[in-house]
């Protein structure tokens, strides 16, 4: 970071008499203010990132009941996570859970950024109207959504029943809670993801629209061979986002199972980061929920990893 | 990042919200009123004690006699926080973590059996009510209730609430429809032993076709538990030396038994007892009848409503008495006026108070004294059509017998209820249920 700019120089060659504290003052404003001024992120990230994370990193390697002992274990909470079938039960639900969200909802936001691309009254009000889901409470969400997968009266039931299909126990089965999630999931963030994938279709310059359209691109074609690849940098980062949402997911599985983390009797949609917080606060073993919470952390680098490759091809000119 | 972020947010905000209510509101009064002695000066700001409780519909019953407390003591104000309905899976968790953390907790607290084992092990969460001159409260109590709220080295530190008691709550408008005898005396007449309460269940469903017998697999299988516990040395899930005995304890195979005979005639609603469904499931008579022992009157008639009054009924349970459940009250050392925290609990548990919470809400009290209260002895629930619950419970409460539960009893007993829940919602096949019973219940012990 060179702050000798020619502007700067000037000023302290014209100043040459200056006195030396004032000269002090003014190399500690030029050098030492700009970490000064970026400092609050970092002092924070200090205190609520890397703290938690060197702790539980720590304590990872106790075996620390949470109203007992502590003992030195070393990576034994580790080995005893790989062989745990509950815990790879969790990763299961958790992975599928996020198939089963994520790649409709992706479609689905991109889709509905494009449609609100374009010119029609009211445009900012709908534009807006789809960030609601956003912005009411998880706990309502959970409410009526517990109620539309209720078994006995439920919504969806009902409308199954037309078509001759049996209720289906949406707790007790596993993959029709998965399902049931899903849909809780994409309500509230498909808007959230459309706001963020219009933000960046409308920085693709027009021009290039309308050179296709004198070629004789149809919309569609427009679509996949301008606005999509245009798009690739937005689309990265919103599918990092929701990998790493995706792979935490807590609060609307927690909610629909009444906001217990077992996700159903036999933890049929228990997410790794319900199993985190059972192990921890509820069977109060304490370094054995730090240890599947690295472990966590390492299963969404790689999500991460996986979904940024996918991506990159996306729509690529190469 | 802003994404994780967000649910790091609305995570911790579902488990405040959704599970507890986190304890915005810190005691009041601050530090000031600590030392005035309370009454004396009239300037002296009122201490708010915080009252943390658990459980369905109206819980521990404690609402008229706060009320009356709160008119006639200016200066110390009750205010009961209602944290949840779910004592295993949400109330105790987050309780330890309070009690760990040393902030948080209320003033007073509700601990249920279950908690017990753990509470007794860890003196120094608890302010010792000696100091408040509670030990004179030892004659109120049956000797296992008082027993059970003092520590090892012999502090204090819970004041019994209610106890077990049984009897099956029953839908008598339900029984009419399906041609049973309604009336309490026959309907009890109709099931000394548990083989026949399932056959009139085969005939009632015979008959009405959209209600199940009963709620679902729990209820009955916590009833039927502690009737064979009586039988097999007062254990269940641990033996007296805190070592797990599930696999050796025939009480809990002969209700486990039980429980899957009822799942696989399909008397049962599959409801898992202290859910929101199970509630709603109450309230729109999806099942006719539940095992109740006594604080389970005042959780029906909450979850029924206005509605189903007159409708529930009373009787006595197949196979006789049995012990479920009951509650203590203890005063953490975290609070900042233990001193009027015993106060209040002292009051909840006075003979008057506790009478006057069976009459209201029919949670049978564990303080002799009112147990012998004629106005106990001859109470009626209105609910309950004049259930003259004074004759079901109370003349039993002397013969009650405690059962031990272990330190980890909590976890084990969630353990094994979702695999009771399991094989009644057919996630877990019959054939295999016993066994995983048996793992997943020396998995939460571990």
């Amino acid at each position: 970071m060179s702050l000798d700019t020619p502007w700067d120089g000037s000023r302290s060659h014209r100043r040459r008499a200056r006195p030396a504290r004032r000269r002090w003052r003014s190399r500690f404003d030029v050098k030492a203010m700009p970490y000064f001024l970026v400092s609050p992120y970092f002092l924070l990230f200090a205190a609520f990132g890397l703290f938690p994370l060197a702790f539980t990193l720590y304590y990872s390697l106790y075996d620390y009941d949470l109203a007992g002992t502590t003992e030195w274990t070393g990576l034994g909470n580790y080995t005893a996570l790989l062989g745990d079938e509950d815990f790879w039960r969790a990763v299961v639900n958790t992975v599928a859970m996020f198939f089963i969200a994520t790649v409709p909802q992706m479609l689905f936001a991109l889709f509905l950024a494009n449609a609100l691309n374009k010119r029609f009254k009211f445009r900012l009000a709908i534009r807006m109207s789809v960030l609601l889901p956003l912005v009411t409470s998880v706990v309502a969400v959970a409410v009526v959504f517990t109620q539309l997968f209720a078994r006995d009266w439920g919504l969806v039931n009902w409308i199954l029943s037309w078509f001759g299909v049996d209720a289906v126990n949406w707790r007790a089965e596993r993959v029709p809670s998965w399902l049931a999630i899903a849909t809780m999931v994409d309500w509230r963030w498909t808007g959230y993801n459309a706001i963020i994938f219009l933000a960046g279709m409308q920085t693709i310059p027009r021009d290039l629209y309308e050179a296709a359209a004198i070629d004789g691109a149809s919309r569609r074609r427009q679509f996949w061979q301008i606005t999509l690849p245009m798009l690739r940098p937005t689309l990265i980062f919103v599918v990092l986002n929701s990998t790493i949402g995706g792979l935490t997911l807590f609060s609307e599985p927690t909610t629909f199972y009444g906001g217990n983390v077992d996700g159903g009797s036999q933890g049929q949609f228990q997410t790794v980061a319900m199993f985190i917080v059972k192990q921890g606060f509820r069977e109060f073993d304490y370094g054995y929920a730090a240890a599947a919470a690295w472990l966590l952390f390492l299963l969404i680098l790689i999500g991460a990893a996986i979904n940024f490759l996918f991506v990159r091809r996306i729509g690529g000119t190469k | 990042m802003m994404i994780s972020k967000r649910r790091g947010l609305t995570a911790a905000s579902v488990l405040a919200a959704a599970a507890l209510t986190v304890a915005s509101c810190s005691s009041g009064g601050g530090g000031t009123s600590q030392s005035s002695a309370p009454a004396s000066s009239g300037a002296a700001e009122p201490v708010t004690i915080r009252v943390q409780t658990f459980g369905g519909g109206s819980n521990f019953g404690y609402k008229n006699a706060i009320t009356k407390w709160n008119a006639e003591h200016k200066d110390i104000q009750i205010k009961e926080e209602h944290l949840t309905d779910q004592f295993e899976q949400q109330y105790w968790p987050q309780m330890i973590q309070w009690l760990t953390s040393g902030t948080g907790a209320g003033d007073v607290v509700g601990i249920d059996e279950g908690g017990m084992g753990l509470a007794k092990a860890h003196p120094e969460w608890w302010a010792d009510l000696k100091e408040y001159g509670l030990d004179s409260r030892k004659a109120d109590f049956p000797a296992w209730k008082w027993e059970n709220g003092v520590t090892a080295d012999g502090k204090v530190f819970g004041l019994g609430t209610d106890i077990g008691g049984m009897s099956l709550c029953y839908r008598a408008d339900l029984f009419k429809k399906a041609g049973l005898p309604s009336e309490r005396d026959k309907v009890s007449a109709l099931w000394p032993t548990w083989d026949e309460f399932i056959k009139v269940g085969q005939q009632f469903q015979g008959k009405v076709k959209d209600t199940k017998w009963t709620d679902g697999t729990n209820t009955l299988y916590q009833v039927y538990l502690y009737q064979e516990a009586a039988k097999n040395g007062n254990v269940t899930y641990f033996d007296q030396q805190n070592n797990l005995i599930v696999d050796k304890n025939p009480a809990v195979k002969n209700a486990f038994d039980f429980a899957s005979k009822m799942s696989q005639q399909g008397l049962t609603a599959k409801l898992r007892n202290f859910t929101d469904e199970w509630a709603a499931g109450t309230q729109k008579g999806a099942f006719a009848t539940v095992g109740c022992p006594s604080w389970m009157l005042g959780v029906v008639s909450g979850n029924a409503g206005d509605g189903g009054k007159g409708k529930w009924d009373v009787a006595a349970v197949p196979g006789g008495g049995g012990n479920w459940g009951g509650s203590w009250l203890a005063v953490p050392k975290q609070s900042k006026h233990p001193k009027e925290a015993a106060m209040v609990a002292d009051y909840l548990t006075q003979a008057q108070t506790e009478a006057s919470i069976f009459t209201d809400f029919g949670n049978m009290p564990s303080n002799t004294k009112a147990q012998q209260d004629p106005a106990v002895q001859g109470a009626k629930n209105e609910f309950f059509n004049d259930a003259p619950i004074g004759e079901i419970f109370a003349k039993s409460a002397a013969s009650l017998q405690p059962v031990f539960l272990g330190v980890k009893h909590a976890q084990v007993k969630n353990a094994i209820e979702s695999v009771i829940q399991g094989m009644d919602d057919g996630s877990v096949p019959y054939d295999k249920a016993w066994q995983q019973l048996v793992d997943d219940a020396v998995k939460a012990a571990g």
